[in-house]
């Protein structure tokens, strides 16, 4: 099936080009070109006949932009001259569409991101469906591209670059409401009628419509480099994205630069200067692996992972054991989904103390103006916080938050399992204890599950659902979906020490902990580890950690090595350096009496001067570079060897849950996306060449070696 | 054999207070260079036919400054119209570059005499106002790092574990040293008074100079870079020296070099055209050398200049008797002096631009005539300029006198 852009004239001569491309959405791809080239020659020839046009959509969503998989195929060094020409032919049409001498209006019935919008950009007047399904924004940048189709170019042009310059860098997508507040467009429509009806009136009311830049005269709102404080405010923008980006993304740095060449150049060389930039853009591998984990999102959410033969579930009541810090986070977020929570803990202080964590979080939402007091109350009305136990009467999941000890866990599972409803499940938030061990205790083994979060639970995007050896597909299902209703995004994964996330993040902690006893300089493993982009350096990761968790968790792991006949290595740097802090130093952590750091007041930390004594030593000197690279290889090459224990089920899983879940550079796309940037053989090389320079953590597992050899990629 | 470069006068214009009340404001750059040519003229009768080229540094040519600022201060000061004029601008380097290469056009024998020197009105053309891609083009400034050289001087310090203290200290050095030179009258004999078109004198002497500061006083100073820091300048520099926790901001307005306005011009000829127009040569050109180093950090130039210099010439630095280091930044001498091991004694020994202030383009010619002096007042052989220049760049000169 083909698609088109319908063509209607009216009895007042204004045509309505409804855009029906083949795919499930509009997107700018070939047929598109094609499609759109057909519509404005058409009125170009007919434009003595139109009173004016408007453009619309017979999607539910106005336009979707660029065609992603397409772009990721593009080859460095190949594909640009063809990128750049499409590129320049997409704007040509639009830049006919909008000097075609009467009036366009873009009707936007639902989303317009990137393309789409870039598409509204070139109309003259934009009506929006004041509906919750219209969404509109530029977020190139977080594909790692920029808006090519005209969309810097236009948007400077259009509202001055003081304006423009934060939805460019940000990528902010705006609701209708705030879309029309903000001047995305310019009215807004109660339903579709009404939409057209207003664009109509538009195109009457102004036969003449041209865009302003082709206005003769025309200066650009608020003015160009020329005046000092435009040119002050681009320099100025230059550190400040910096100190974001590091260096490592250029795709911010190229939307800066061609802000930059729009307040210098005229409107048409602009427009071929961004086309160049995006172009320039696409084969880096930073916009490969931003694409591919935008893909892999839409994988993971769409429920890749799920088993497909379950029907969808939905918790109502919810039960949580333990008001501790991930207690009541997770009571915050399953009744502002709409959960009856039950908050139980052994001491109703501490419950209620959970409860109003909830209400902190509440008060902030409220003074922001992002929270009513109804729904407040509503939201606040559905938990309970409670030490009865019989409260968890017909839950349809308990998930259990108590201390990291499997005989206190079992004992809650024997306890408290019964209350549940029929078919109810039971998730335990461990991250560290295997679920099948867990399980032990559990009359309905099948019905338990892991359900691993992560601090701060309001804030972190990310849920490890970790299978049991008898956990069900049906049980699975049904954690998937309540990770969904909290909004989450639920990576799956086998059961295995450490699971996935904790045995990777536990990896980036030891490294730093190694590089330490090697004698390199603190600070100097902080900031390398920060400018390959990490969010926070391993040590600074470990003091929030805090030692004396580290300490306990060797114990545990012990523990755990004795009960299961498993060989798992408690004999780390990490378990080594916990050790000094806590027994030496007196030194337990951030929450206690510091760690590699001391914490002042303020918030602000240096270095403890004993770290620098006790372990420096002056005549190490490692290439940064290297320092770098283990602190990523550590913990991609420790991905490997999941995904190749079946620990991890998927490279999507992996990918996602390296990012959302411990902090693994976005640029990267994901560990096993790193490899794949890197060059499968290059990476196996360089972690052999680690491996032979700083210890066998780093030696390629078998099946990096196999894609390797076989020229394959994870995917 | 290449022809000798003969340094047979150098002069400059007392360097005024770079601001609206300094004396020189009132002074257009093209008058000040005239003024300072005509100057050099008169001292030789000069036939200025006999002037094959006219090289001036300007670090800011736009406006006034702008358009070839060295031919057409010829034009006002009415020279022979045979002579030619160049504006160069190699940012901090340009005066000592416009000796350098003065010196390379008569030692390659293509030409016999040429005035060499700069013009810097920095109260009337700011600092900065001619802008350029390296800070101000998005793309340039990623792709290079780019930091403001303040940030860079701070980091230099922060890196050698200078404090502000050493920096102040430094900075009294140097005032109390310039304004025991001027009153000493050591800079009279080639500093020419500024006059109107009268005849009446707008400014005498050095009138930057503060004789008066104490280390309280300079303590009192707030960090000039420290808010460029914040604004993520700092993090950009320490992207490239993660080993430093932060930058410790101790540059002020005290202890970097000052704005001023004045010009600077030197006169560079062969042996032969010495004879046949009856001038004496007071020194001569050794050696030459730039190089460039690290841009972000982008001050650490003299030594490496020092030492490429030096292997030129096949001198060692024990062979040098004076040097010039142009004091940008107090802790750009200090590094030299660090990494050279170069004694106070012989370094800056009648203060520098901290004290007296750093007309950018025509500083690195005042310090040719300003060692020059020197070492004919203390009857001594060799002196070395050298300056940190943007970009990372670094640039020294070895003299003779004779």
């Amino acid at each position: 099936m083909s698609g088109t852009f319908n063509y209607q004239k009216d009895s007042n001569n204004i045509v309505t080009v409804t855009m029906d491309m083949s795919g499930p959405v509009n997107a700018m791809n070939d047929e598109y070109i094609e499609l759109m080239s057909a519509t404005v020659e058409r009125l170009e020839a007919e434009r003595a006949d139109i009173a004016g046009v408007i453009l619309t959509s017979a999607k539910s969503s106005f336009f979707a932009g660029g065609d992603i998989k397409n772009m990721l195929k593009a080859v460095p060094g190949v594909d640009e001259p063809a990128l750049f020409a499409q590129t320049e032919s997409i704007k040509s049409l639009l830049r006919r569409l909008e000097k075609l001498g009467k009036p366009v209006v873009a009707a936007i019935n639902g989303a317009a991101l990137g393309g789409g919008y870039e598409i509204c950009l070139a109309c003259h007047y934009r009506v929006a469906l004041n509906s919750p399904a219209v969404a509109i924004g530029l977020p190139e940048i977080s594909l790692g591209l920029l808006p090519g189709g005209g969309g810097i170019v236009r948007l400077v042009s259009k509202m001055g670059v003081e304006k423009a310059i934060m939805p460019l860098l940000e990528g902010t997508r705006f609701k209708a409401e705030k879309a029309a507040e903000f001047g995305l467009v310019e009215e807004l429509a109660t339903d579709t009628d009404d939409m057209m009806t207003r664009a109509q009136a538009w195109i009457l009311a102004n036969p003449e419509a041209a865009n302003p830049w082709d206005i003769k005269g025309f200066k650009i709102p608020g003015g160009d480099l020329r005046k000092p404080n435009i040119a002050q405010m681009i320099q100025g923008a230059v550190p400040m994205l910096s100190q974001k980006t590091k260096g490592l993304m250029p795709a911010p740095e190229k939307i800066l630069d061609v802000i930059a060449n729009t307040l210098r150049v005229d409107f048409d060389t602009a427009l071929r200067i961004e086309s160049r930039a995006l172009t320039s853009l696409v084969t880096t591998p930073q916009a490969k692996n931003m694409m591919t984990f935008f893909l892999q999102m839409n994988q993971v959410n769409g429920g890749g992972s799920r088993p497909k033969d379950v029907a969808k579930s939905k918790v109502k009541k919810v039960g949580i054991l333990g008001a501790g810090m991930m207690g009541q986070g997770i009571a915050y977020v399953s009744a502002v989904a709409g959960m009856d929570v039950v908050l139980k803990d052994i001491n109703q202080d501490a419950a209620d103390k959970g409860k109003a964590y909830t209400e902190m979080l509440l008060n902030k939402a409220l003074k922001r103006g992002r929270m009513s007091e109804e729904k407040k109350a509503a939201i606040l009305g559905r938990i309970t916080a409670t030490v009865d136990a019989n409260a968890l009467q017909g839950c349809d999941l308990i998930i259990e938050a108590v201390f990291e000890n499997v005989d206190l866990k079992h004992a809650m599972t024997k306890e408290l399992e019964p209350l549940l409803a029929e078919g109810g499940v039971w998730g335990s938030n461990t991250s560290t204890l295997p679920i099948t061990l867990l399980a032990e205790a559990s009359a309905k083994p099948d019905n338990f599950i892991g359900i691993h979060f992560f601090s701060p639970v309001d804030k972190m995007p990310l849920v490890e659902i970790i299978v049991g050896e008898k956990t069900s597909p049906e049980t699975l299902a049904k954690a998937f979906d309540y990770s969904q209703q909290i909004k989450k995004t639920p990576i799956v994964v086998n059961d295995s020490r450490g699971f996935f996330t904790s045995r990777v993040f536990g990896t980036f902690v030891d490294e730093g902990a190694v590089l330490i006893e090697e004698g390199v300089e603190p600070v100097l493993i902080e900031n390398l580890a920060k400018l390959v982009g990490m969010p926070v350096g391993p040590l600074a990761v470990h003091d929030e950690v805090s030692q004396q968790l580290t300490s306990k968790i060797v114990v545990t792991n012990r523990e755990l090595n004795e009960r299961l006949g498993d060989n798992m290595n408690v004999d780390t740097a990490t378990g080594r350096m916990s050790k000094i802090f806590v027994e030496e130093f007196k030194r337990n952590g951030k929450a206690y009496e510091g760690g590699y750091y001391d914490y002042a007041a303020d918030g602000s930390k240096v270095i403890w001067p004993t770290i620098r004594e006790r372990f420096v030593k002056p005549e190490v000197d490692f290439p940064n570079l290297d320092i770098k690279e283990r602190i990523l290889f550590r913990q991609v090459v420790e991905s490997v060897r999941c995904l190749e224990e079946g620990v991890l089920k998927s490279v999507a899983d992996g990918n996602i849950g390296s990012i959302m879940g411990i902090g693994f550079p976005p640029y990267t796309g994901g560990v096993f996306q790193y490899i794949n940037t890197y060059g499968v053989q290059k990476f196996a090389d360089r972690a052999a060449e680690l491996s032979e320079l700083y210890g066998e953590r780093f030696a390629p597992p078998a099946l990096l070696l196999k894609k390797a050899a076989d020229g394959e990629l994870f995917v | 054999m290449a022809t000798t470069a003969f340094i047979y006068d150098a002069v400059r214009t007392p360097r005024g207070k770079g601001k609206k009340d300094g004396s020189l404001h009132e002074v257009k750059p093209v008058d000040l260079l005239a003024g300072l040519l005509n100057g050099l003229r008169d001292r030789h009768s000069l036939d200025t036919s006999k002037v094959d080229d006219v090289i001036m540094g300007c670090v800011t040519p736009i406006g006034e400054q702008g358009s070839c600022v060295a031919k057409t201060a010829l034009l006002k000061a009415g020279w022979d119209e045979r002579v030619a004029g160049f504006q160069l601008d190699r940012f901090c380097a340009s005066g000592l570059e416009a000796v350098n290469l003065a010196a390379q056009k008569v030692a390659s024998g293509w030409e016999d005499l040429v005035v060499a020197g700069g013009v810097e009105c920095m109260s009337r053309v700011p600092m900065g106002s001619n802008g350029g891609a390296w800070g101000e083009d998005p793309q340039t400034a990623f792709d290079s790092s780019f930091v403001p050289q303040g940030v860079g001087a701070d980091l230099i310090a922060t890196l050698a574990n200078f404090s502000r203290e050493d920096v102040d200290a430094f900075a009294l050095n140097s005032q109390k040293k310039a304004a025991a030179a001027r009153d000493a009258g050591y800079f009279d004999k080639s500093v020419l008074p500024v006059k109107d078109e009268n005849g009446v004198t707008i400014l005498e002497r050095d009138e930057f100079i503060k004789p008066d500061s104490s280390l309280e006083g300079l303590a009192g100073l707030k960090a000039s870079f420290e808010f460029h820091g914040s604004l993520g300048y700092d993090d950009i520099a320490l992207s490239k020296y993660p080993q430093v926790v932060k930058i410790n901001h101790i540059h002020t307005p005290g202890n970097s070099s000052g704005i001023v306005d004045g010009a600077s011009a030197v006169l560079i000829g062969s042996e032969k055209i010495g004879a046949e127009l009856g001038l004496k040569a007071r020194g001569r050109i050794v050696a030459t050398a730039v190089t460039s180093t690290e841009p972000t950090i982008m001050l650490t130039g003299p030594a490496p200049a020092t030492w490429k210099v030096l292997e030129k010439a096949g001198m060692s630095i024990d062979d040098i008797d004076l040097f010039e280091v142009n004091e940008a930044f107090a802790s750009v001498v200090l590094r030299f002096q660090k990494e050279t091991g170069v004694p106070d004694e012989k370094i800056n020994v009648n203060g520098g631009s901290i004290a007296m202030g750093h007309p950018l383009g025509a500083t690195g010619a005042m310090l040719v005539g300003t060692c020059l002096d020197e070492l004919e007042r203390r009857n001594l052989r060799f002196g070395l300029i050298t300056l940190c220049v943007g970009g990372g760049m670094g640039i020294a000169t070895i003299i003779e006198r004779v």
